[in-house]
């Protein structure tokens, strides 16, 4: 029994972390600049630079259209409220 | 609309269309490279997010005090470009992310507060929306708090660990890159005042709508 107690603390103190030490990638300890990873870690620059300027762009023209369309809707009421009053001052 | 408005808006439009040959005639970052012109966009308009909620909690601090129609209208335009720039900011700055820091998103201070602000604003508006009669006064006190998280955004940097650069960056720019930089700011803060300006019209159509649906009541 006491063997086996002794394998179960070696097996999970010892042995288990130093498998999972060795799977594990080798540590890097310094920084290491974008333009040196790998080509594979390396994401294309230019969709994303493309992609924020026309998002950009794109919110900006919508709000632009919502707010003139808010805008029409509202003068076209206000002229037609004051062609009414106009209407009914002079009946 | 003001005489200024038409001028200064196709002002705004042609400093727009000049912006892409000014940006990509600015050097590449040593480290970042290509995507680093990103910048050039987002920070104009995380700085119009700022300014737009300082504005709309000033607005709305002198509309508690006040009470003038005025300035509950103009902190509700500004809520809304709050929102505006904030969206800009929070998708250009993980689209940046991505690349120069290998993640879309980081919950640090910085990039914490500036989404906590946007939903503050986002908060205004909704109450603005739905809350009904009354719901100005509420969506002020409301619009208080979004300005108070606006110095904690801009300090987090320099006080917190983070990967987002420190506020020293920006003085130590060289000029080819400082340049096109401040050429963006003052194109973006040219299109803030014109949106809030359009904006605040379009409220002062609505107030004028609503008093003349009052006018038709009393003679009918």
């Amino acid at each position: 029994m006491r063997v086996l107690r002794t394998l179960a603390v070696l097996v999970a103190f010892v042995i288990a972390p130093a498998i999972l030490t060795a799977a594990q990638p080798p540590r890097q300890d310094e920084f290491v600049p974008i333009s040196e990873l790998p080509p594979q870690e390396q994401l294309p620059a230019a969709p994303l630079v493309i992609g924020a300027y026309i998002f950009v762009l794109a919110v900006l023209f919508a709000y632009l259209y919502s707010v003139a369309s808010r805008l029409k809707a509202l003068q076209r009421d206000v002229t037609r409220l004051e062609g009414d009053l106009s209407g009914r001052g002079r009946s | 609309m003001p005489k200024w408005f038409t001028p200064a808006a196709a002002l705004c439009g042609a400093l727009f269309a000049f912006s892409p040959i000014l940006i990509a005639g600015a050097p590449y970052e040593s480290t970042m490279g290509l995507v680093q012109k990103i910048f050039y966009y987002h920070m104009p308009s995380a700085w119009m997010f700022l300014l737009s909620a300082i504005v709309c909690g000033v607005a709305s601090a002198r509309y508690l005090a006040g009470g003038h129609a005025r300035h509950d209208r103009m902190a509700w335009s500004a809520a809304e470009l709050t929102v505006l720039f904030g969206l800009v900011t929070l998708v250009t700055g993980p689209l940046w992310a991505r690349r120069a820091w290998g993640t879309w998103w980081v919950w640090d201070p910085r990039v914490t507060s500036s989404f906590v602000g946007w939903m503050i604003a986002v908060a205004y508006l909704i109450l603005r929306r739905y809350g009904g009669p009354g719901s100005e006064k509420l969506a002020a006190g409301v619009a208080l708090f979004g300005t108070a998280n606006v110095p904690f955004i801009y300090i987090s940097v320099n006080y917190w660990r983070t990967i987002h650069p420190a506020t020293s960056v920006v003085p130590t720019l060289p000029v080819s890159m400082g340049f096109p930089l401040w050429y963006c700011v003052a194109m973006f803060l040219l299109l803030y005042v014109l949106l809030l300006t359009l904006r605040m019209h379009v409220e002062e159509q609505r107030a004028r709508l609503d008093a003349l649906y009052l006018a038709l009541d009393d003679r009918s």
